[in-house]
């Protein structure tokens, strides 16, 4: 807290604090001690007055108060100042238990996964490719997909438009089980440089055509024999002379039918002219590591259910 | 301060003139030990309330607790029916239903709930009763307190409070029977209670302990907001607990063969015993006040008076206002009974009673949420047919495992797509399961269509749920 605020408005949240408790304490001493005249009031008929009269003759009635409530608040102030010294309260003082509200998140989540450990202990060192056998493991991978992933990979995990699709048996990195792990574990960043301005227009135009021709797309056969040069020059160190990509950096395969952001002319030039990710930031084309939220056991039955999504007729064995 | 003397305003004609705080140390009250028409019914509900309440943790229903209410998984089992969290309107059903009893019996007859069945007045009743059995009646008991420490008293108040706490624990125990299913719950007591088990069993002990045992008529009279708030539903014809001033007037003690119209009496002996006999310790002869909680044991004492000295009863007795002032006959009051208000309040809680008895019998066990993927609009499937991602929360609340299909109506060619038909569902279990809606690209105008899903249990007896939802078309 002190890391955005001045030492003033601790001093400040202590001065409430404290000058309430004190207040509340010397409200509740001093009605104690007043004495009305009046008889008990409990005697038949006569009332006590408190000695409040308001526009010469309204006066209140003294309706008293059970002792023992006044005692219930005695021992509000105990407990708030029990309260104060345990617990955060007293401007930045950390209370002598060492409560946090950050600390409790994480003691929680350490309960729930040790909890949880012993349904996963059985998955730790099975084969992936075993654990995508496994009908009650494929439906705790479904689940956790449908929590972690879904959002942007789909709730059938078929992707969307920047999204991989991740039941077609095409991947970006490789889709052996070691693999698909990595990328859950640490993210993936996928790069793809802008090549606008070293193309020019035409040259734009002329490298889309030639990437269209790869995949058997139609395509203007003049400008992609002049594309193919280019594309020698300037894109071929990534998707390789022949255009099938590189598992290793993610560099897609421009030669299938999977397009993560569309196959028209238009998208391609898009990319080719502004690249992707240029700046390399976790923002668009790139995939969050989640090894911080789920665990090496929880990460490996996503896997699983993953991989059997790609390889169904290996999983409905 | 209260030295003063602008401060301290003296008032209307006061004979002994005290100085008093602004709280107040709380009398003890005895009362006395009463039979009769009212104290019977007292009993009655009290055997009633609580055959009820210890008596039905123990119910059996098809191999589980009858009624438990088990927060951990979210589910109420109340007999034949199972009550999810979607199910939360029948509880505001249950408070209206409650509140308008509340309103109706209380606009008939004024605080009967509090003076028969509100569990501060059961417990207390029975508490009251063990007391009696331990320490005596109302002298006795009276005796004991001024007695000074002895073994005798000691032994009497241990026994008392022992009693109590027994009785007070079992309590705690079957309000959490409610919650944990009681059978395991007492086979876990050996030291194998949850946290908040133990927390819950002592926390109701206490409260019953301390509500029933110590703090009783002052529950009622600081801390009850029901107390409070019955007395806006009382009008001149409410049927109240009402002394007969101008019979009983004026009061005064007087031999059995005197004649009191002769001696310029009324038929009030002053002998107090509707004083002695008042759980909250009021004067009733002073007319209706917030203390009285209605439970009638000074009318019952009154009548037993009143047969002593060969006197008609009901001196005390539940009458109205109207009645006492304008010296109505018994039937002229009851007819008001019926009037616009109380006619009002019956109506409404039949209505409600009958809508929520037929919607229970109507309840559908399939519930089913649709929920579109918000990441894509609309994909290309193929060529030519376009897909869109849906999540359903299949959820079913029968007491049977079911099997369920989906089909989907409300575009040409629509169809579901990628899961695995039927899809197998536990009983009281949810499942979710991602699918997907194919439609060829020509079905409809680009944008989006309502289309409705349709899930049926494959079972002798179906179960059907039609859940809306919307299918997006892209522009080609």
């Amino acid at each position: 807290m002190n890391t955005f605020t001045s030492p003033f408005w601790d001093l400040w949240v202590i001065v409430i604090v404290v000058a309430s408790i004190l207040g509340c304490a010397w409200l509740l001493w001093s009605t104690g001690r007043i004495k009305v005249k009046g008889k008990g009031p409990a005697a038949d008929g006569a009332v006590s007055v408190t000695g409040h009269v308001w526009d010469d003759d309204l006066e209140e009635y003294n309706n008293p108060l059970p002792k023992w409530w006044s005692n219930l608040f005695w021992i509000t102030i105990v407990f708030g100042i029990v309260y104060l010294a345990l617990y955060p309260g007293l401007g930045s003082f950390p209370g002598f238990l060492g409560w946090s509200s950050t600390g409790a998140y994480q003691q929680e989540r350490a309960n729930f996964d040790a909890r949880l450990a012993p349904m996963y202990a059985r998955y730790a060192a099975m084969d992936i490719e075993v654990i995508a056998r496994d009908p009650a493991a494929r439906q705790t991978g479904e689940r956790l997909f449908l929590t972690y992933c879904s959002q942007c990979h789909g709730s059938d995990a078929g992707g969307a438009r920047g999204f991989p699709n991740l039941r077609d048996g095409d991947w970006l990195y490789g889709g052996t089980p070691e693999t698909i792990v990595q990328s859950i574990t640490k993210g993936r960043m996928g790069v793809m440089p802008a090549l606008g301005a070293a193309l020019g227009p035409e040259g734009v135009r002329d490298v889309a055509a030639y990437v269209r021709s790869l995949s058997g797309l139609a395509h203007d056969n003049l400008r992609s024999q002049l594309g193919k040069p280019l594309f020698m020059q300037n894109c071929a160190a990534c998707h390789g002379a022949e255009g099938k990509g590189n598992q290793a950096m993610g560099a897609p395969n421009l030669t299938d039918q999977v397009w993560l952001y569309g196959s028209s002319e238009s998208a391609i030039a898009e990319g080719i002219i502004k690249g992707r990710n240029v700046n390399a930031t976790a923002g668009t084309n790139a995939m969050p590591a989640f090894g911080e939220q789920l665990t090496p056991a929880q990460i490996r039955v996503t896997a699983a259910y993953l991989w059997g999504l790609s390889n169904p007729a290996v999983a409905a064995k | 301060m209260s030295s003063s003397p602008s401060r301290t305003i003296p008032i209307v004609p006061v004979e002994e003139v005290d100085e008093v705080g602004l709280y107040e140390i709380r009398r003890k009250i005895y009362p006395r030990a009463v039979s009769g028409i009212f104290a019977r019914w007292r009993v009655f509900f009290v055997v009633a309330t609580q055959l009820v309440f210890y008596g039905a943790p123990w119910l059996m229903w098809n191999g589980r607790q009858a009624v438990l209410f088990d927060l951990g998984e979210r589910k109420f089992y109340i007999l034949g029916l199972v009550f999810w969290p979607q199910d939360v309107v029948y509880l505001s059903v249950l408070l209206i239903l409650s509140a308008l009893s509340l309103f109706l019996f209380t606009a008939i007859a004024g605080r009967v709930w509090c003076g028969f069945a509100c569990p501060q007045t059961v417990y207390t009743e029975i508490f009251l009763w063990i007391e009696r059995k331990i320490e005596g009646d109302r002298l006795a008991r009276i005796r004991l307190d001024a007695e000074s420490v002895n073994a005798k008293k000691l032994a009497k108040k241990g026994l008392k409070h022992a009693a109590w706490i027994v009785l007070s624990l079992w309590t705690g125990i079957t309000f959490v029977g409610y919650f944990t299913p009681i059978r395991e719950l007492l086979l876990a007591i050996p030291g194998r209670l949850g946290a908040w088990e133990i927390f819950w069993v002592l926390f109701y002990g206490f409260a019953t302990y301390g509500n029933a045992g110590w703090m009783r008529e002052q529950v009622c009279k600081y801390m009850c907001p029901y107390a409070r708030f019955q007395s806006v539903m009382f009008d001149k014809d409410t049927l109240i607990i009402a002394y007969d001033e101008a019979r009983g007037e004026p009061r005064g003690a007087r031999s059995r063969k005197a004649d009191p119209r002769a001696a310029g009496l009324g038929d009030c002996i002053n002998c107090s015993i509707c004083v002695q006999v008042c759980p909250t310790g009021i004067d009733i002869r002073q007319g209706l006040q917030y203390e009285c909680i209605g439970c009638a044991a000074c009318v019952d004492g009154c009548d037993q008076v009143m047969d002593k000295m060969g006197y008609p009863r009901g001196l005390i007795r539940y009458a109205s206002q109207n009645s006492l002032a304008h010296a109505w006959s018994r039937s002229a009051m009851w007819r008001r009974v019926l009037r616009p208000r109380t006619l009002l309040y019956a109506a409404l809680l039949m209505a409600i009673a009958m809508a929520a008895g037929i919607s229970l019998a109507l309840k559908n066990p399939l519930k089913v949420d649709v929920i579109r993927d918000r990441g894509a609009l609309a994909r290309e499937a193929r060529p030519g047919v376009v897909e869109n991602v849906y999540r359903a929360q299949i959820m079913n609340t029968s007491e049977t495992p079911q099997s369920f299909r989906l089909r989907v109506e409300g575009l040409p060619g629509i169809a579901v797509a990628g899961i695995e038909q039927p899809i197998d569902v536990g009983p009281a279990a949810t499942r979710l399961v991602p699918f997907r809606i194919e439609a060829p690209m020509e079905a409809g105008a680009p944008g989006s269509h309502r289309i409705e899903l349709i899930v049926e249990s494959t079972g002798a007896t179906p179960l059907q749920r039609r859940e809306r939802a919307t299918f997006i078309l892209p522009r080609p």
